[in-house]
């Protein structure tokens, strides 16, 4: 188009005096933003190319990069904001929906940053995590209701199949597709030092991958892709995924482009096809409906495995994860509105779905009144994003926590939230192989097993702090919370006091 | 001994180690100062291909041809490790002519070698490609 109506919204700062022209910049840009210019002698840069991925500030030898928020400004005003303007100009020239990556970014409140800490003082003692036992290891699973006992007052085992972890924390679904291969040997490496699980996601289960399967969940969505007996035996548990928090009561679209080979293979579809998840389960329309799918997943299982029911957060979720628990399913897993995605429209990542912290007591409360907490086990997910946020969902009666944004970063994303443009320059949403072998398994692996003992190292010192010796007698354990600057309504809905109360 | 081993897989072909190696042996405490509008001449050069790339340096040879060669003894194998004397040095180059992998090369003066010393000689302590290669494409150990 002849007029550009946007301005860059990052720039390039270069500190000429400590660039050397190594060019490392321009070979690892994928958006080829930087590069040399032979008549001037010097390293030169298009802003209007920058993501702000910082792959380049990260790699520069003599930190001579960095990146700075353009200070252009629109004559923006307090309803017209910038980023207002500029989707209005962005589809007036493609005439298109507008897409966007990762989380909600918009300045919603976040719930658990209006949520302090109990500590004890006095009257009951700390314990500390590094001189006496702390147990964190978590069961996920159906729990049993009554205690049977044969004729002859033996007791018979009546436990359903559990997921055991270390540390209350699994990695979320990501399908091989919207992320590398070389991402997804990381989760699974790390789950399997962690000893807890890795999601597949839709997209099927790589067969160089089957033999993580003792940590693996893998998932049933819409799509079906790459879904057979093999698949659904190869997992520890199974998901059937509803919704995601992202893009709730939405579909998926993996672009031809990033049907490779490997990928058409492994979803079981032809290659270079688009992959279109639908929006519905076409064969789920009620709890009845559901009821039938998850006992088909059982059936083909043996009974042996778990079955997880994913939904988005949305405005009826209590109910709705009633009925999930009625349908037979072993474990609830609800994504909160902040959860990421490779792709989504931005109107519905941005508006649509409920917080994760509000969802989470409201179902839990919700369960517990209808005396059916026990029969399934509550995951979030949905921006946990330290151990603190996973302690308080822990707190709000959650079991375990997803984390997947968490896990990217700790893969070396930077949030600059293009995954879609499949030019991910940290190797992780990408299938482009020069792209994909930028994340060396051996180093992302470790930075994963890294933060997750990390975290576990912190719930140990914050469960110590509370005088509290074991996870389990921190679930749901919601005296432990208290809130700050929230409404008479909010702490309703969460179950807790004001600080000072 | 420990030696430096390239993994083409992980090698991006960045050639951030080729700078750093040339900091490392720069003399210099800052890198910018060492390598601004200089041309680097390195120990260890990334060779490319279409879809494959490796960072190739001395592989300090259990039979070092470079040494055999050396028709003034500045080149000597001692514990495994391929050392160089510059000293003794006469700029024949016999032992780039020699040495398969093209490790050797002319230093700066043009009247001797350099190869690489695994930063033996120098400030960084360990080889400074692996401390600064991005992915792990090089590391140094024992096999």
């Amino acid at each position: 188009m002849a007029v550009n109506y946007l301005y860059p919204e990052y720039e390039i700062v270069r500190d000429t005096n400590k660039c050397i022209a190594c060019r490392v910049c321009e070979r690892q840009c994928a958006n080829e933003a930087h590069w040399f210019d032979p008549e001037q002698d010097k390293m030169v840069c298009d802003n209007a190319k920058c993501v702000c991925c910082h792959r380049c500030v990260s790699l520069c030898p003599t930190k001579a990069l960095k990146i700075v928020k353009s200070d252009h400004t629109f004559r923006e005003n307090a309803n017209w904001t910038a980023k207002n303007i500029k989707e209005v100009y962005r589809q007036a020239g493609s005439g298109g929906v507008l897409l966007s990556s990762m989380g909600n970014p918009e300045p919603y409140p976040v719930y658990w940053d209006k949520i302090l800490l109990n500590a004890s003082q006095v009257t009951n003692p700390s314990i500390d995590p590094l001189r006496e036992p702390m147990e964190t290891v978590t069961y996920l699973g159906k729990k049993p209701t009554k205690i049977e006992r044969d004729k002859n007052g033996k007791i018979i085992n009546n436990l359903a199949p559990q997921l055991k972890l270390s540390t209350p924390v699994m990695f979320s679904a990501m399908s091989y597709g919207s992320i590398s291969y070389n991402a997804h040997e990381s989760l699974a490496r790390a789950a399997e030092e962690l000893g807890i699980y890795y999601n597949t996601g839709e997209g099927g289960l790589h067969e160089d991958f089957y033999k993580y399967g003792a940590n693996t969940i893998v998932q049933v969505a819409s799509g079906r892709f790459g879904v057979s007996k093999d698949y659904l035996n190869a997992g520890a548990a199974i998901e059937i995924k509803i919704g995601q928090g992202a893009k709730p009561g939405i579909g998926g679209h993996l672009p031809g482009i990033k049907v490779s080979e490997d990928i058409s293979k492994t979803r079981m579809i032809p290659l270079g096809t688009d992959a279109i998840s639908p929006a519905p389960h076409h064969d789920i329309y009620s709890i009845e409906d559901l009821r039938q799918l998850v006992y088909s997943l059982k059936e083909a299982s043996d009974y042996k495995k778990p079955v997880i029911v994913k939904i988005a957060a949305v405005h009826n979720v209590a109910a709705i994860a009633s009925g999930i628990a009625r349908s037979g399913a072993d474990i609830i897993a609800i994504d909160g509105y902040r959860g990421g995605t490779g792709a989504a429209p931005t109107r519905i990542r941005d508006n649509v779905g409920i917080p994760i912290e509000l969802a989470l007591a409201s179902v839990d409360s919700r369960l517990r009144e209808e005396g059916i907490r026990d029969s399934v086990a509550v995951v979030v997910g949905g921006s946990i994003r330290s151990s603190a946020d996973l302690v308080k969902a822990i707190a709000l009666g959650a079991d375990a926590c997803y984390i997947a944004t968490a896990a990217c970063l700790a893969m070396g994303c930077h949030l600059c939230r293009s995954c879609q443009a499949g030019r991910c320059n940290w190797g992780i949403a990408t299938q482009r192989p020069e792209l994909v072998k930028r994340l060396n398994p051996d180093v992302g692996y470790k930075r994963l097993v890294n933060l997750v003992r990390a975290w576990d190292h912190e719930i140990k010192e914050i469960m110590g702090g509370m005088g509290i010796n074991s996870i389990e007698s921190l679930r749901g354990n919601r005296l432990m919370l208290r809130g700050i600057g929230l409404s008479e309504k909010e702490l309703a809905i969460l179950g807790i006091k004001h600080a000072g109360e | 001994m420990k030696r430096i081993y390239v993994n083409e897989k992980w090698c991006l072909g960045c050639h951030l180690c080729e700078y750093y190696c040339a900091f490392a042996n720069s003399g210099k405490d800052d890198m910018a100062k060492a390598l601004k509008g200089v041309k680097i001449n390195p120990r260890i050069r990334v060779e490319e291909g279409e879809k494959i790339n490796f960072a190739v340096s001395c592989r300090h040879c259990e039979e070092p041809l470079c040494v055999k060669s050396c028709i003034t003894g500045a080149l000597t194998i001692k514990d495994g490790l391929i050392s160089f004397n510059k000293d003794k040095c006469v700029g024949c180059y016999t032992c780039i002519m020699s040495c398969p992998y093209g490790c050797i090369m002319p230093d700066g003066s043009g009247h001797a070698v350099q190869k690489c010393e695994l930063c033996t000689k120098n400030a960084c302590g360990e080889p400074a490609c692996v401390k600064g290669c991005p992915n792990q494409a090089i590391v140094f150990e024992e096999r």
